[in-house]
């Protein structure tokens, strides 16, 4: 860590970056202002939580964030994208969380990510298809809630036309959006990796109950799943999964940093504006120190993020270890501010009426995906201090 | 080193700092070093220190961003990679730190024109040390609170008061200084002045004594203390906003005319000592909780790293200043947290003192422990910088 890395100072995040950030920051301050977003994904938590329905989403939103690209911003111009640097795709993200945004964005950004880090001819259909808005997921957790590449509970065998599929798959996000899976499946020592659309047959998507109301989740059941050879977009998916790693915790982190920053600003504005005592609470110093002690915590993701961002761009080998500081500290950030955010809005912060809830969980959701800040450090540990000598 | 966004003036300058680094790196010191300038406390660290600042000077380090007719080398943002680069070697820390960091940038924004020529060309060499008299028994993290008393006599002025927590007072020449002019205006009242501390008459220095049974800085009494008026810096009366200058490069929220060195990321030295202590009969650097621990201070360096580089990017600042204000705060706590951390590391070792010959690494851990309170206190207090974060970033109400 101690070498200068071979990267821009700025982390490369130029002009082209700045204006995809302003552009996603003020088409969503038109089109996802929170009022709009309470009413969408948290109108009453009875049908929610008693009655096992789906969180409301805008489909017209997602249509008009097809036509501005989005899902094709990390897919080669060849193939229909826009092939921007995750630098810049990270920046976009923030502004997707800051919006608690609920839509198939960031499980397609995350699946192309993977096609794309598969490097084989199979892939280019779907990240074509990808591109031009056909939303999809990744499906590539076990059972144990494995959050590393390969623990998977899915089995492929061989057949005449490709291989079929048996096994379960689960913590698939946004899953009731999305029609094309990205399955990762055992297969004797490897991993393949599948296109698998969501009518195929022999597929059960089954919904999970969750907390957060800006995202759904299922679990996949694969019974006898036939898949093609040319949907089977490569044979060496470790490697894949492995080397697309990096970049789908830095999506993750970025976020996480946006849910915080909300959070934060929404958080000071209560303390400027609420009065016990004849004052705004924010004149109180255990009102106003936590407060500053989330922003150190947030800036401090963010910097490691874009950092992280920029050795991903640049294929540095240090990326993995850069992307996983940046979730820990990402993570660790997300679970302070959203404990300071509640307690220091008091008794409304309590409420189902008070937006913050829908932030809070959403952040809870991001904390715990692919891995929070434990799990993280566990494995930096491995690489900064050496394997534990048993 | 692929590093886009610099010049390549700068480039150049670089790759001298670097070379002339690894040819010229000190011998060792005649006897230990402390972490830090503000403990220097014996003759022959501060003449060692002294020569190692010469020489950093002749080899344009040091004062690199300073106009040539100050004595400076009259370069363009080339400080900050000096500053980079001594940090890169691990080379020694300026001695005259108060001088490079805090006086010298306020002088060259406040000074007349023979004041900077008087009193930059010292500071630079090293061979004139600066200390800092801006803290008081009745203001400390109150600071327009001050007392020091400064009555005008014709030509000059007659300064009465007590300073404390002056670091490097024992060797200063100078001291910048902060008096009341006015009682009328708490804020409106003061003046700043540079002051001459050794051998002028009615100055008189005396150790004050740490936590640690080190001394290390000292309190400055003034009776009957005679300043001519060429040496206050500014005008009568603008003693707060001078003020403000110095402590936007104290806190490191600016680049000042030097003081790189020693004092980086000691992530790596504490793994050394966890692989070399043993935790319930196993190594510490194999006990969980330790890895995390170390993890966590990894990050933490990283962190502050990184927030350096990012401060510098416009686009990823909603806050110009938000950055830069917790750089003292974010810095001081990191350093007291790997310090108990080696504390903790060091287990049933830590309770030795330096001069016990079986105290791991010379004591370095326990003792850094308590001297970085020195450092969350100094400079404004972090409650303050806590208030200054909250109230001038997030905009929250005053705290007063």
């Amino acid at each position: 860590m101690n070498q200068p890395s071979p990267v821009p100072r700025n982390f490369g995040f130029g002009s082209e970056e700045e204006m995809l950030r302003d552009l996603a920051r003020q088409f969503l301050d038109e089109n996802m202002p929170v009022e709009k977003l309470r009413g969408l994904a948290a109108p009453d938590p009875e049908p929610i939580y008693d009655d096992g329905q789906l969180p409301g989403w805008d489909q017209q939103v997602w249509n008009q964030v097809i036509e501005l690209g989005w899902p094709g911003l990390a897919v080669p111009e060849h193939l229909g994208g826009s092939d921007f640097s995750l630098v810049g795709i990270v920046g976009l993200v923030e502004e997707v969380g800051r919006h608690a945004l609920p839509s198939p964005l960031i499980s397609t950004l995350n699946a192309s990510w993977v096609l794309r880090s598969a490097q084989t001819k199979e892939a280019d259909p779907f990240l074509q298809s990808l591109a031009s808005g056909t939303p999809a997921s990744l499906a590539m957790t076990g059972s144990r809630g494995g959050v590393e590449p390969g623990e998977v509970d899915v089995e492929a065998r061989s057949t005449p036309a490709g291989v079929c599929l048996d096994g379960v798959s689960f913590f698939v996000q946004d899953a009731s959006k999305c029609e094309l899976f990205l399955v990762f499946a055992r297969q004797g020592e490897g991993l393949k990796l599948c296109v698998v659309p969501r009518e195929a047959a022999g597929l059960r998507i089954e919904q999970d109950q969750i907390h957060d109301v800006t995202r759904d989740q299922a679990t996949l059941y694969f019974e006898g799943v036939e898949v093609n050879s040319a949907s089977v977009v490569s044979d060496s998916g470790l490697a894949t999964l492995q080397r697309a790693w990096p970049g789908l915790l830095c999506l993750v982190s970025a976020d996480l940093c946006g849910t915080s920053e909300w959070q934060l600003q929404t958080t000071v504005e209560y303390a400027k504006n609420r009065k016990q005592f004849e004052r705004p609470i924010g004149f109180f110093q255990a009102v106003k120190h936590p407060l500053v002690d989330a922003m150190i915590e947030i800036d401090r993701a963010r910097s490691l993020l874009y950092h992280a961002a920029s050795l991903v761009d640049a294929d540095h080998p240090d990326a993995e270890l850069s992307a996983r500081m940046a979730k820990s500290a990402a993570s660790d950030a997300g679970a302070y501010i959203s404990d300071r955010s509640v307690q220091l809005h008091g008794g409304i912060g309590f409420t189902w009426e008070c937006d913050l809830h829908i932030f809070f969980k959403r952040s809870l959701h991001n904390q715990a995906l692919y891995g929070d800040g434990v799990h993280q450090r566990r494995r930096l540990a491995d690489f900064l201090v050496g394997p534990i000598d048993r | 080193m692929g590093e886009s966004g610099l010049t390549s003036e700068q480039i150049a300058f670089q790759k001298h700092a670097r070379g002339w680094l690894e040819e010229n790196a000190p011998p060792p010191p005649p006897i230990r070093l402390p972490l830090m300038a503000i403990e220097v406390m014996h003759e022959a660290q501060r003449d060692y220190l002294q020569s190692w600042q010469r020489r950093c000077y002749e080899a344009e380090l040091v004062g690199t961003d300073v106009p040539r007719e100050y004595g400076g080398w009259g370069r363009e943002g080339c400080q900050r990679i000096a500053n980079q680069e001594m940090s890169r070697a691990g080379t020694p820390f300026m001695i005259n730190i108060v001088g490079l960091t805090m006086a010298v940038p306020t002088i060259l924004v406040h000074g007349t024109e023979s004041q900077k020529k008087l009193l930059i060309p010292g500071a630079l060499t090293g061979e004139e040390i600066w200390c800092q008299g801006f803290s008081e028994p009745g203001a400390g993290s109150d600071m327009a609170n001050q007392q020091t008393s400064a009555i005008r006599q014709g030509e000059d002025w007659l300064v009465n008061g007590h300073k404390v927590w002056t670091s490097l007072g024992h060797f200063a020449k100078w001291m910048i200084l902060i008096t009341r002019t006015s009682k009328e205006h708490k804020y409106d009242g003061l003046t700043y002045f540079v002051c001459p501390i050794e051998g002028h008459p009615g100055v008189s220095v005396r150790p004050l004594i740490k936590i640690t049974g080190e001394t290390g800085f000292n309190e400055v009494l003034f009776e009957d203390v005679i300043v001519p008026d060429s040496l206050r810096l500014d005008e009568v009366g603008k003693g707060w906003t001078v003020a403000m200058t110095t402590l936007t490069y104290e806190r490191g929220a600016a680049e000042g005319a030097g003081g790189g060195g020693q004092g980086g990321d000691p992530t790596q030295r504490l793994i050394a000592l966890a692989r070399e202590s043993w935790r319930d009969g196993v190594r510490a650097s194999d006990d969980p909780v330790t890895r995390d621990a170390l993890v966590q201070q990894a990050i933490v360096y990283e962190g502050i790293r990184m927030n350096m580089r990012r401060a510098k990017v416009p686009a990823l600042n909603d806050h110009p200043m938000r950055l830069p204000l917790q750089s003292k705060l974010t810095g001081s706590e990191a350093s007291q947290n790997a310090a108990r951390l080696g504390v903790e590391i060091a287990g049933v070792h830590s309770t030795l003192y330096k001069k016990d010959p079986k105290a791991p690494e010379a004591g370095h851990w326990p003792l850094a422990y308590l001297n970085s309170y020195g450092g969350t206190i100094a400079a404004g207090t972090n409650e303050i910088q806590r208030n200054i974060l909250g109230e001038r970033v997030l905009g929250l109400p005053k705290s007063k």
